[in-house]
């Protein structure tokens, strides 16, 4: 079954810069009502906020790491969105990569270089496997990527945590795994120090890289010019001789890739083990805000990386200087994503104060 | 005759720049046939759509029974008595007959919906006009024909006197049509005032009171349709008759290069290929005329690898029939599709990506899975210069073209490939004369080139302008082959609308025949309903199909 | 055996009326064309304000009937999440996934947000005592054989839950209202041109499923945990969702298959029954609603059709 197609997302994906801008004011407005509802100075909250996430190395490095899973799970939804489909997968792959990496970790021969690379490749095909599961009942069954990505997700949280129970649990602390092995690490402790030890890793370069040749990929290749066609067009795309169905899959799968490598690089980046978990990691559902703040291009998206790291990071710097409840980010986030999906509030209001000029909507209404 | 139920009075409509209606007065006496006449874009639509409260109008005034009123939503519309049957049906398919009839106005039991009532209701109206439907089929299951009934059921079930059908018979079979121009005279006799919205003239002659004309959105003329001939009518409606036939030589036609034998779908229908027999040569045109929804959209689906058949498809002798669509355009195929915007372009890819869209994966554009800009604007360059396409620049969406120079494009980019077959569905359509007349052009090109060109089109202007063979599809089938010597409009309307079916068709039945058959597979949910034509299907339907197969084997 | 078989269905009704209450709401929303991705935020919202107000209604003195008022109002807070969601959808055309992933976020960040301001920054509402509900015995049915106690001896909200099917049935298939709301979840072009208020439908159904939903939340709050923190929702609404679509957006059919879920979920509460349950691991419990769910929807199971125009944002006007 399909769930209905939905044209509107393609205007939801590209948001202008003047349009992500907006949205954003819009959110932190959100914010500062509520927090003057709850008695709280925002200003104070949002300084605090901003000291936290960039104030010192430290702080900075941090966010710096938050915002490598950001760009990871953000280039894997901008992915998907190219090809004409919105994936919300990325919480289960991030557990399945995590979980892949993981056992790499442990299992694999203490090899540098090589048991990393293998551990970060298997997270990387894990979240891809389970994109490919996911654009395989899309093409060839019917069913909307969003239902399948939500039920999958469930099963890959309850699946990951399964395994860790009944397979990579430590010994003394049956509800997260074995620790993986040193040499399975991709610390870069030159960045660290740089950072006063915050705990940046290789992934940080992975990401952006990946970020990078995912502008090349999309404009240069064969197959990002398939994507893009068959995601604008699927019906031009086929007639262009296109494997329409088979690009789905690819795509999906491709979109899987960045959302395993976030988890892996969690894993064997910033945590060395991976718990059993009753929900699924947030960072994944975050990729989406990313994604649609940052219009699925490659510095959009980690632009927007950055920005919700620093207000997830800087939140608890909000709680301790002026008290005001971490969950505040969320809701701004979920402020400046309202704001960018309901973008024909976000246009009327432009429109009434009069800074932009009407950009004549689609139109062609004129009809017969 | 009385005083008028409707009178329009000065209506303008704009959509921005674009002037849909102008100053348009219009008279609707109760018991009348009013054809509003005009080509695709001439207003009638949206003429219609402002008095039954779809739009309002910028300008003038609309008077119902003398009185001026607004309308303002449908709702309104409906109140006063005016309803309207929309070119494509606003029906629920999973809903019955009866609840689609009286949705919005639904009879109650206290709080509840009163299920029996609803029944009651509709058959009383079937009676009452003579529409046969059953209340409690699934519309969904009904015949297009069928269906129309219920659009008519439901305007009535809300008191309508004034009766607006928007060109309600480009859907429907031949059979259908006469029973539906039946029906319209029993509704007039009845004293409802009627409207009727076509460019076919000779339904106008045959059941009009009086005509209106439009053309650019302005009365052109009003006059009674007794008298009247389809010459005046065709000038009124067109304007200065251009000529856009492009000089051509005689078709020096080459081997057959694409052949299809006896292509059918499993499903049945009007729409559905039926057993289609056609050999396309090398150098020739050949104009497919008919109906649309004849098995246009299906053929060109088939010979694209983008739907299933049975039968035999060669192309240089070769079987493609079920051929992914890469390969056949691999093999010499090219489309030029009927909605360039769903189907041959990519709106938000650039020109330049655009004009290789079709082979975008073959050297020089593409090495080692990576893309060469380069090559792709200097292809892309030369199509925009050779054919004319008017952009500021290789690099703009494609969708700040205009229609004609997006059409170019496409021709462009399918020329450049140098097919040996192209498919032309619809070329033409919604461009402006000049771009029409460089499409034409082209076509004629192509031919002199050397190419096979399959010109499918609904327009038989076209077809007769630059047809070297003429087919004439129908129920999915090609009723019949004519040189364009042999053919004029009153001929191939014939073939198109079935009735010059005679050669084919059972002695004894005359012309019912192949639309019986027709109707055979449409009219599947109708069987049981109790309808005159389910019968009609019971009766000779099985026979008749293996009669026509034969027939069409044998040509 | 019986006392088993007793308990089972018990359980199953206590797990199961949450999924009910959503799975109807959802199926309201979903009939009106606009999507319900954001059943776990109502049900968030509404298991919040549940847990908080019965708290503060139970401060007040307020005893048992705390509870009661507690569940009134938890509808509002799942009205509110769904007029935001309606707004985006039917008024801005926004994306119905799009915008129902962010009602989901939006809940769960403002539900703990307020959490932590008015309980002073602690993870969950603090523990009811009376202001949870209490079961209420049917008088003469609850003493049936079998099945007498876990039918008729169920908390209230298992009463309302079964009402609601039974109401939004009857409004659905036996009433005007109903025959326009499906009407416009197939073909709010039809449905408009016959002066049917399309929008304003929309907006109705929606924020009567974020009421309805809410309870559900509610529902879990104050019969289940007695609080609310970050887990008490913890995907209930995405299997509420899982449930309509499995009982192909019809009452009795999403209500089957909530109770089908709740009894897999209920089911490792009562996994000493017998040997062979305790061997399964309850993930595998947890994964079932989601993977029959998505063998339903691959066709492997059985077909079934969603509304024709759900999730458009693209009719007319």
């Amino acid at each position: 079954m399909r769930r209905g197609t939905r044209p509107s997302v393609a205007a939801l994906f590209s948001a202008s810069a003047a349009d992500a801008g907006l949205a954003i004011v819009f959110g932190l407005i959100v914010g500062a009502g509520l927090m003057l509802l709850g008695g709280f100075d925002p200003l104070a909250a949002y300084r605090a906020l901003a000291m936290k996430a960039f104030g010192s190395p430290y702080n900075a490095g941090e966010t710096f790491r938050q915002a490598t899973t950001l760009m990871l799970t953000g280039l894997s939804v901008a992915l998907a969105y190219r090809a004409g489909l919105l994936s919300i997968a990325a919480p289960g792959q991030m557990a399945l990569g995590a979980l892949a990496a993981a056992a790499a970790g442990i299992g694999l021969p203490p090899v540098p270089v090589v048991q990393p690379v293998i551990g970060l490749l298997l997270g990387a095909a894990a979240g891809a496997l389970w994109g490919a599961l996911i654009g395989t009942l899309r093409a060839y069954r019917g069913v909307n990527e969003v239902i399948a990505a939500i039920m999958l997700n469930w099963v890959a949280l309850y699946g990951v945590n399964l395994l860790i129970r009944f397979g990579l649990a430590d010994p003394a602390n049956r509800q997260r795994t074995r620790t993986v092995a040193e040499t399975a690490r991709i610390d870069a402790p030159w960045l660290s120090d740089l950072f006063a030890h915050a705990r940046l890793s290789y992934g940080f370069f992975l990401a952006v890289a990946l970020l990078g040749g995912y502008a090349f990929f999309l404009h240069r290749t064969r197959l990002g010019f398939e994507l893009r066609a068959v995601g604008q067009n699927p019906v031009a795309a086929a007639l262009a001789g296109m494997k329409d169905r088979r690009l789905v899959v690819a795509a999906m799968a491709l979109a899987g890739g960045p959302a395993g490598l976030a988890g892996a690089i969690e894993v064997l980046g910033v945590y060395g083990y991976w718990t059993v978990s009753p929900t699924l990691p947030a960072a994944g559902f975050d990729g989406i805000a990313v994604a649609l703040l940052g219009g699925a291009g490659a510095l959009g998206t980690a632009l927007a990386a950055l920005l919700f790291a620093a207000l997830s990071g800087g939140a608890a710097g909000m709680q301790f200087e002026v008290g005001v409840p971490p969950e505040l980010a969320r809701v701004v986030m979920a402020a400046i994503l309202f704001f960018i999906a309901a973008q024909n509030l976000t246009r009327g209001l432009r429109e009434r104060l009069g800074r932009v000029e009407r950009r004549n909507a689609r139109g062609e209404e004129a009809g017969r | 005759m009385a005083e008028p139920i409707v009178s329009l009075r000065g209506i303008t409509k704009r959509f921005g720049d674009f002037v849909a209606n102008e100053a348009v007065s219009l008279d609707l006496y109760p018991g009348e046939i009013h054809a509003l006449l005009g080509e695709n874009g001439a207003g009638k639509t949206t003429l219609m759509n402002v008095l039954t409260g779809l739009l309002r109008p910028d300008g003038g005034e609309i008077r119902f029974r003398g009185r001026p009123v607004r309308i303002d939503s449908p709702e309104v519309a409906y109140r006063l008595g005016i309803g309207m049957v929309h070119q494509h049906f606003k029906l629920i398919p999973p809903f019955t007959v009866a609840e689609n009839v009286v949705l919005g106005a639904e009879p109650r039991r206290g709080l509840l919906f009163d299920r029996r009532a609803a029944r009651e209701a509709v058959r009383a109206l079937t009676e009452a006009y003579g529409l046969a439907v059953n209340p409690d089929a699934r519309v969904g299951a009904l015949s297009v024909g069928m269906q129309q009934r219920v659009e008519i059921l439901k305007i009535l079930y809300r008191g309508a006197d004034v009766l607006i059908f928007d060109e309600p018979t480009a859907v429907l079979t031949p059979q259908e049509v006469r029973e539906f121009l039946a029906i319209l005279k029993r509704l007039a006799g009845q004293g409802k005032a009627i409207v009727f919205i076509t460019h076919k003239l000779k339904e106008v002659l045959a059941v009009a009171d009086r005509v209106t004309i439009l053309r650019h959105g302005r009365v052109v003329d009003t006059l009674p349709a007794a008298g009247a001939d389809e010459g005046l009518l065709a000038e009124k409606m067109i304007g200065r008759r251009v000529r856009l036939a492009p000089e051509k030589a005689p078709a020096r036609p080459g081997p057959v290069v694409l052949e299809l034998r006896a292509v059918r779908e499993r499903r049945t229908g009007q729409d559905a290929l039926a057993g289609v027999d056609l050999a396309l040569r090398a150098g020739e045109i050949y104009g497919l005329a008919g109906v649309d929804g004849n098995g246009q959209r299906p053929l060109v689906e088939v010979l694209f690898g983008r739907r299933s058949a049975e039968g035999d498809v060669r192309l240089f002798g070769e079987p493609i029939l079920g051929l992914p669509t890469k390969a056949l355009l691999e093999r010499g195929m090219a489309l030029i599709p009927e909605d360039r915007h769903r189907e041959g372009l990519v709106l938000a890819m650039s020109v330049a990506e655009n004009a290789i869209l079709t082979r975008y994966d073959r050297p020089p554009f593409v090495r080692r899975g990576i893309l060469r800009p380069a090559a792709i604007r200097r292809a892309a360059a030369e199509i925009v210069e050779r054919f004319d396409v008017r952009t500021p620049s290789l690099a703009v969406p494609v969708a700040a073209l205009s229609g004609g120079n997006q059409q170019k494009l496409i021709i462009g980019r399918e020329v450049a490939r140098r097919p040996a077959v192209v498919v032309a569905f619809q070329p033409t359509r919604g461009l402006d004369i000049g771009a029409q007349a460089h499409v034409y052009r082209t076509l004629v090109a192509l031919r002199d080139a050397g190419a096979a060109v399959l010109l499918i089109s609904f327009e038989l202007d076209e077809i007769l302008a630059l047809a070297d063979r003429i087919g004439v599809l129908s129920g999915g089938r090609i009723v019949a082959e004519l040189a364009p010597e042999a053919a004029d409009e009153e001929t191939i309307g014939l073939y198109m609308t079935g009735r010059g079916d005679v050669r084919h068709g059972d002695a004894g039945r005359g012309d019912s025949g192949g639309d019986a058959v027709r109707r055979g597979g449409a009219g599947r949910g109708e069987v049981g309903s109790g309808d005159d034509a389910g019968q009609e299907v019971a009766g000779h339907g099985g026979a008749d199909r293996t009669d026509e197969e034969k027939a069409g084997d044998g040509r | 055996m019986s006392a088993a078989f007793g308990q089972l269905l018990d359980i199953t009704l206590v797990f199961s009326t949450a999924l009910v209450f959503g799975a109807v709401g959802g199926l309201l929303s979903e009939r009106a064309g606009v999507i319900a991705l954001a059943l776990e935020g109502y049900m968030t919202g509404g298991a919040f304000l549940a847990a908080a107000s019965a708290y503060a209604l139970e401060r007040l003195g307020f005893g048992p009937a705390s509870a009661y008022g507690a569940l009134f109002l938890s509808m509002f807070a799942g009205a509110l999440l769904a007029l935001v969601h309606a707004a985006a959808t039917v008024t801005y055309r926004a994306d119905h996934v799009v915008s129902g992933v962010v009602v989901n976020f939006f809940a769960a960040g403002l539900s703990l947000f307020l959490v932590k301001l008015f309980f002073a920054g602690a993870g969950q509402t603090p523990t009811l005592r009376e202001g949870m509900l209490s079961r209420v015995a049917i008088p003469g049915l609850a003493d049936l054989p079998v099945v007498g106690s876990a039918l008729f001896r169920q908390y209230p909200t298992t009463y309302l839950a079964a009402l609601a099917v039974g109401g939004a049935y009857g409004l659905l298939y036996h009433t005007p209202l109903g025959l326009r709301l499906r009407a416009v979840g197939e073909h709010p072009e039809a449905a408009e041109t016959l002066g049917v208020r399309v929008r304003r439908l929309r907006y109705g159904a929606v924020v009567a499923s974020g009421a309805i939903a809410a309870l559900g939340g509610a529902t879990v709050a104050l019969t289940t945990t007695g609080n609310f923190s970050h887990a008490t929702i913890a995907g209930q609404g995405f299997i509420a969702l899982a449930a309509m679509i499995f009982g192909r957006w019809h009452p009795f059919g999403a209500a089957a298959a909530a109770l089908f879920f709740g009894m897999a979920t209920g089911l490792k509460n009562v996994v000493q029954l017998s040997p062979w349950a305790r061997a399964i691991p309850t993930e595998v419990i947890y994964m079932l609603p989601y993977a029959l769910t998505l063998l339903v929807l691959a066709g492997l199971a059985f077909r079934s059709t969603p509304p024709a125009a759900l999730g458009r944002t693209d009719e007319a006007r």
